[in-house]
């Protein structure tokens, strides 16, 4: 297909592109419908539409040059841009020429299918924020140079010659200081009115104070021509202040933190009216409905199964590793995936009151109030209040020695150099400083916040399935007896199968020799029955195999019986994550750990072997169970870290100080959480527990050093003898020292901790 | 000296025309992808595929 529209250069950008087609029949009729398609796009008129989709598997240069050359597949697309980081690519397309069917079709056709789900049609727009307060940075830095500029001659010492610009250079730096102040500072303004209205100090209290004292100080000198002001230290600190605010913004772009549900969950499902298949989207489904599903599709709402053999793997939503089989007349609860035949259910609750959409309306959904309060908020608040004493104090002794003059230059010198501008940049620096560590070990933090909370986490929670097991390597264990022919034997008549318990058997027995299968039959829900190498072969459930033996009745066991006499059984058994040992060795020292689980306690002997006896373990919890689990570790006062990877564990993630959701693709699905976390890294969490906890002691630090700082400067301010040009002088230099100690001190660490 | 302060006027002025260079570019979103735009510039144009087949007859 590439090689016919000439784009054989695909394959000179990268020696390893591409990755291999996937198989099966892939539907996308309900992007047909008008309804579904006017949801997806971003922009349409007669001739063109413009839409955004997220594609996952982007990963490479060749990617992006085969997804920007899409008009010569197709000349119906007019032009096509990839946003690379966000794996997103924007197409614009003629839709008189191609229809969006099609378009999707392409895309599957070359590898790169497009992930549409239901969080596509609730788009959110972003990005604005981040825009404003580029050009606020840019204001500053402009009106910061050219102060600098005309303070010049200031610093120098202004001789005769220079006198005449005195006055012109002070009022250029009055009209600089106008936009600096009314337009870039703003936001601390408006932030520290919102938090005096609610009656609590964050740090942009101070801040916003000084700005404006800063500012009424400098108009008042320049006015009354009395002196230069402190135009070049207002304009600095706002700029630098501005930095400390970008830094802390700038987080990944390319991991949604905010995913819930409604990214599992498909568009649109196949209804049956009359006889006829239907494309729905998935909010319009009622009560009554009849639906199709196909193989590998997904429950959308509470169903009664109708037709067909149901097999679900229902690991997102419960934590059930293995999939379950469901009879007719069962209810399958929403997100359920279907492994087999098509079937044909009876909604019987609409989506948003489903089972796993109801867990989404619980109250730890609604509040973001839980999480810890950071350093800086708390500081921030014992600061301020030293701050205004030392300035009213200052300024009632000037009053009292009857110098009221002093006094109002004492106040407003000591509010000038008391400033945290410090805090407000240290913090930022140190913890975007720690994310970009975290980030090259495979840990990607929402925020800077989360840092400070994970630093104070003293209980850790786990989830098991895909969490602590892998969830690739299911591992097969066979009890009873086979020799390698009886192996073959029994592996030929497995691959007959499309059952998924099968699938893993042929996997297991590496077949060597096929033998024919002379007579097949395959019983829904029971097993297979067949004659190989005329060998009676039985593979299958226990009531199929061997009614009387008095092993368990296990779904997930597979009893094999040669020739009419019992030979054993296949049993799943999940593997541990290879660094699970050597972390919860680690963890031991100094946490509290739980764990809870949404599976059967069939594995709680294993566990032992791993978590020490006195860890508490909980089995077939639900999603509400777990939840409320944390809920009471929290009420005892404990600082819950919840580590788990799916739906299941959504409400408990949100619920805890922190959330870590554990996948082995950052680009998979994953829930709303604080972090992410890879799994190859997990062993690594005590260190960056560890370095978590460093990087707070390092902010604390560098607040000391700063306080050295804005003691001296108080000494000269409460006399009233600072200087514009003290002032101007010291606040790079407690700036300077304070990045250059934090970047030291937080690599430093990070060797310390082995994160490098 | 007057002809510092016409210096003045135009070192401004020029200041301004940057910053409004600055403004235009991030609100034309020039700012949003930092990271493709990167990998888009070492493409190559495309060739007509005669071109191409020359091409490699030359390299062997």
């Amino acid at each position: 297909m590439l090689s016919q529209n000439n784009l054989c250069n695909y394959y000179t950008y990268n020696t390893t592109p591409g990755q291999t087609q996937k198989k099966g029949g892939q539907h996308f009729e309900y992007l047909g419908e008008p309804s579904i398609i006017s949801q997806l796009v971003d922009y349409t008129d007669e001739d063109i539409t413009l839409i955004t989709f997220y594609i996952p598997s982007i990963h490479c240069s060749s990617c992006l040059w085969l997804l920007e050359h899409l008009h010569k597949i197709n000349p119906g697309v007019i032009n096509s841009r990839v946003d690379f980081l966000k794996k997103q690519a924007s197409i614009t397309y003629r839709h008189k020429e191609i229809s969006l069917k099609e378009l999707v079709e392409v895309l599957a056709a070359i590898g790169y299918e497009p992930l549409i789900s239901l969080q596509d049609v609730v788009k959110e727009k972003q990005g604005s924020l981040n825009r404003s307060l580029i050009i606020k940075i840019a204001v500053a830095g402009f009106c910061m140079g050219n102060v600098m500029l005309f303070s010049f001659p200031e610093y120098l010492g202004i001789s005769d010659l220079e006198l005449q610009f005195k006055n012109l250079f002070s009022w250029l730096n009055l009209v600089f200081a106008i936009p600096v102040t009314f337009y870039c500072a703003r936001d601390f303004f408006t932030s520290a009115w919102g938090s005096l209205k609610n009656k609590v100090i964050n740090l942009d209290t101070p801040l916003a104070i000084i700005v404006g004292v800063l500012f009424l100080r400098t108009a008042f000198e320049i006015i009354s021509g009395s002196g230069p002001g402190f135009t070049d230290t207002l304009s600095g600190l706002v700029f630098l202040l501005l930095m400390g605010r970008w830094v802390k913004q700038r987080t990944y772009n390319h991991i949604s933190f905010n995913r819930d549900y409604r990214s599992y969950f498909p568009v649109a499902v196949t209804v049956i009216t009359d006889g006829k298949e239907k494309p729905v989207p998935v909010n319009d489904i009622h009560v009554g409905d009849r639906i199709l599903i196909r193989n590998n599709e997904i429950v959308p709402a509470d169903a009664i199964l109708m037709q067909g053999e149901g097999y679900f793997d229902f690991s997102f939503v419960t934590g059930e590793s293995q999939p379950v089989s469901k009879v007719l007349g069962e209810i399958i609860y929403a997100g359920g995936r279907q492994i087999g035949e098509a079937l044909e259910m009876e909604v019987v609750k609409p989506v948003s009151q489903s089972y796993l959409t109801r867990l989404w309306n619980n109250e730890a959904f609604k509040t973001d109030s839980n999480k810890i309060k950071n350093f800086n908020d708390t500081i921030a608040r014992y600061f301020s209040a030293v701050v205004l004493l030392i300035a009213f104090g200052s300024a009632a002794y000037w009053v009292s020695n009857s110098d009221s003059d002093k006094a109002w230059d004492a106040f407003s010198a000591v509010l000038i150099v008391a400033c945290p501008c410090v805090l407000a940049l240290s913090t930022p620096l140190t913890l975007s400083n720690v994310l970009g560590l975290f980030d090259k070990n495979g840990f990607y933090l929402k925020n800077t916040d989360v840092v400070e909370q994970l630093a104070k986490i003293d209980t850790v929670v786990f989830d098991k399935t895909g969490t602590i097991t892998s969830p690739d390597a299911v591992g097969l264990v066979f009890t009873g007896s086979l020799d390698s022919y009886e192996l073959n034997i029994v592996g030929s008549a497995a691959r007959n199968s499309s059952h998924p318990l099968s699938r893993e058997i042929v996997k297991w027995i590496h077949i060597n020799r096929l033998y024919a299968v002379d007579r097949y039959k395959e019983i829904a829900g029971k097993g297979i029955i067949a004659i190989v190498d005329n060998q009676e072969v039985r593979l299958g459930s226990k009531s199929l195999i061997a009614p009387d033996t008095d092993q368990a009745n296990n779904s997930s066991s597979v009893h094999v019986s040669i020739n009419g006499s019992y030979r054993g059984f296949f049993k799943i058994k999940q593997q541990w994550r290879p660094e699970l040992l050597e972390l919860v060795n680690e963890l031991k020292k100094s946490f509290r750990m739980h764990l809870i689980s949404g599976d059967n306690s069939g594995e709680q002997k294993r566990m032992l072997e791993i978590f020490p006896p006195y860890v508490p373990m909980y089995f077939r919890q639900s999603p509400q169970d777990k939840l409320e689990y944390v809920k009471r570790l929290q009420h005892a006062k404990y600082k819950v870290i919840m580590i788990g990877d799916g739906l299941n564990d959504a409400g408990a993630l949100r619920q805890s100080d922190l959330g870590v959701a554990v996948t082995d693709d950052i680009n998979n699905f994953s829930p709303g959480c604080d972090a992410l976390l890879s799994g190859q890294s997990l062993s690594k969490l005590p260190q960056f527990i560890r370095q978590a906890k460093t990087s707070v002691g390092i902010i604390k630090s560098s607040f000391i050093i700063a306080s050295v700082y804005n003691l001296i400067g108080v000494y000269f301010a409460v006399q009233g003898l600072l200087s514009p040009l003290t002032a101007a002088v010291l606040m790079p230099l407690s700036t300077v020292t304070i990045i250059t100690f934090t970047n030291i001190a937080t690599s430093y660490f990070a060797k310390k901790n082995k994160l490098k | 000296m007057n002809i510092l302060y016409f210096l003045i006027g135009c070192s401004i002025l020029m200041a301004l025309v940057f910053l409004c260079a600055f403004f235009w570019a991030a609100k034309s979103g020039q700012h949003d992808d930092v990271h493709t735009p990167g990998i888009r510039i070492l493409f190559d144009d495309d060739k007509p595929a005669a071109d191409r087949g020359a091409e490699e007859g030359e390299r062997f």
